[in-house]
């Protein structure tokens, strides 16, 4: 029920109320974008249907190395 | 996408655990989060570890009332269009589900989401239809997002949605089990933001983490509860910090704000929870199935609806057995013929557990 997935919004309408999002592998699904603020190239996590919380993307791709830090920090400490 | 997979962090994380040689015992409510743990083998990899984690009430197809599904059936049967999503279309029922009431031509329709609910109620304006909205804080924002935006009257929605907070206090406070930390729902967060699970810690200095979804965020999320454990602290941290920050989605909120109130519900399994449901708020009862069909509604009003006879769902939810305890388990209830909603769901631990324990 809870899931989400992200996608990746490629298009969006004048009104700003959908958009077109890229799942990967050539998915692309048109989405409720009213409950974020978002531009194409935003990535975004979608439930049923509409997007719920944009993802931030340079922490998304960090997260191995951040995850990696937390762990020798608490070594050190 | 954003998948995070690095053997030897994992490795190092499980290594860093077992080095504290603890015994403790988390809860979760999140059926993805379920799923990951079972599907992975990351359930009995920590267990090894000394660290046994649960799902609580984390499955909103599997905490709405035998009483609801009465209510739906009813409305279904008195001729009306019902729009759900597919798990919630297979939950049995006192002596049917919607599945098999669609078998005998009543009009049962399974949605993505409510949007598309909308669609055939604004396409089908001679008939009827109702939503039966379930969900935790993930879903209610799309719910709240449609009745802002005046669908159909032809449209409505039977409101089973409830709160994820006031569902933990709940059961730390019945102090049936040990819990040593909570794994906080990622999506749900995602809504919520992490400042409302902060009275958990405070008020019963329990740790928590906010977790996301894949195997690696589960390892943190274990780790962080055993620090903090070995520390003495008790905080809400949050590991999905790329999904959730401190205050959530604002505009979500302010969706739920405008259109539900909170109010005290009966949760599967548990008795009524207090501040525990997202009721409709009178501007827009015109939506209100429980308002709008109150006389179809009526002969359920005072009734009480018991769990399937041998069912063990409640037990389940609140953590108190595992699904393979129950009697039933993969004897009389498996997913293609179950008896309580924990083996429909595919978010429900009953469910998960089957499916992999086959597969593996």
């Amino acid at each position: 029920m809870c899931l989400a997935i992200p996608g990746k919004i490629i298009d969006i309408d004048k009104n700003k109320e959908y958009s077109y999002v890229d799942y990967g592998e050539g998915t692309k699904r048109k989405i409720n974008v009213s409950l974020v603020d978002v531009k194409v190239g935003d990535y975004v996590l979608v439930h049923a249907g509409f997007a719920i919380q944009v993802l931030d993307e340079k922490e998304a791709k960090e997260t191995l190395n951040i995850f990696r830090e937390m762990l020798s920090d608490k070594e050190d400490s | 996408m954003f998948s995070l997979k690095d053997k030897k962090l994992a490795d190092d994380i499980i290594l860093k655990i077992k080095k504290l040689d603890v015994n403790l015992k988390f809860m979760h409510v999140c059926g993805t989060h379920q799923d990951t743990l079972i599907k992975h083998g990351l359930s009995s990899l920590l267990k090894k570890c000394g660290i046994e984690i649960g799902q609580g009430p984390g499955c909103p197809v599997c905490v709405t009332t035998p009483k609801e599904i009465e209510e739906i059936l009813l409305l279904a049967r008195s001729g009306k269009t019902v729009a759900t999503f597919g798990d919630m279309i297979n939950v049995p029922g006192e002596s049917e589900s919607l599945q098999s009431i669609k078998a005998e031509g009543h009009d049962i329709k399974t949605v993505y989401g409510i949007e598309d609910a909308v669609s055939i109620a604004q396409n089908n304006k001679d008939k009827e239809v109702i939503f039966m909205a379930v969900g935790f804080e993930t879903t209610a924002p799309t719910t709240a997002s449609v009745l802002l935006k005046n669908p159909p009257s032809n449209f409505s929605i039977l409101n089973c949605h409830r709160l994820i907070p006031p569902a933990l206090k709940a059961i730390i406070e019945m102090g049936e089990i040990k819990i040593d930390g909570l794994i906080e729902p990622g999506h749900v967060s995602t809504i919520i933001g992490t400042t409302p699970y902060e009275f958990l810690s405070k008020d019963y200095q329990i740790p928590q983490v906010v977790a996301g979804f894949e195997p690696l965020d589960l390892l943190m999320a274990a780790w962080i509860l055993t620090d903090q454990i070995t520390k003495g602290e008790a905080t809400v941290k949050n590991e999905y910090y790329r999904a959730v920050n401190k205050d959530g989605n604002i505009k979500a909120k302010d969706a739920l704000k405008k259109v539900f109130e909170p109010g005290d519900k009966k949760w599967r399994g548990f008795p009524v929870i207090k501040k525990s449901s997202m009721e409709i708020k009178s501007k827009y009862q015109d939506y209100d199935a429980r308002k709008k069909y109150e006389d179809i509604l009526k002969p359920l009003k005072n009734k009480e609806f018991p769990e399937p006879a041998g069912c063990k769902c409640g037990e389940v939810l609140r953590g108190l057995i595992d699904s393979k305890e129950c009697p039933l388990f993969g004897k009389k209830c498996k997913p293609d013929s179950p008896v309580g909603p924990c083996m429909v769901s595919i978010e429900g631990s009953c469910n998960i557990e089957y499916r992999y324990a086959t597969k593996n």
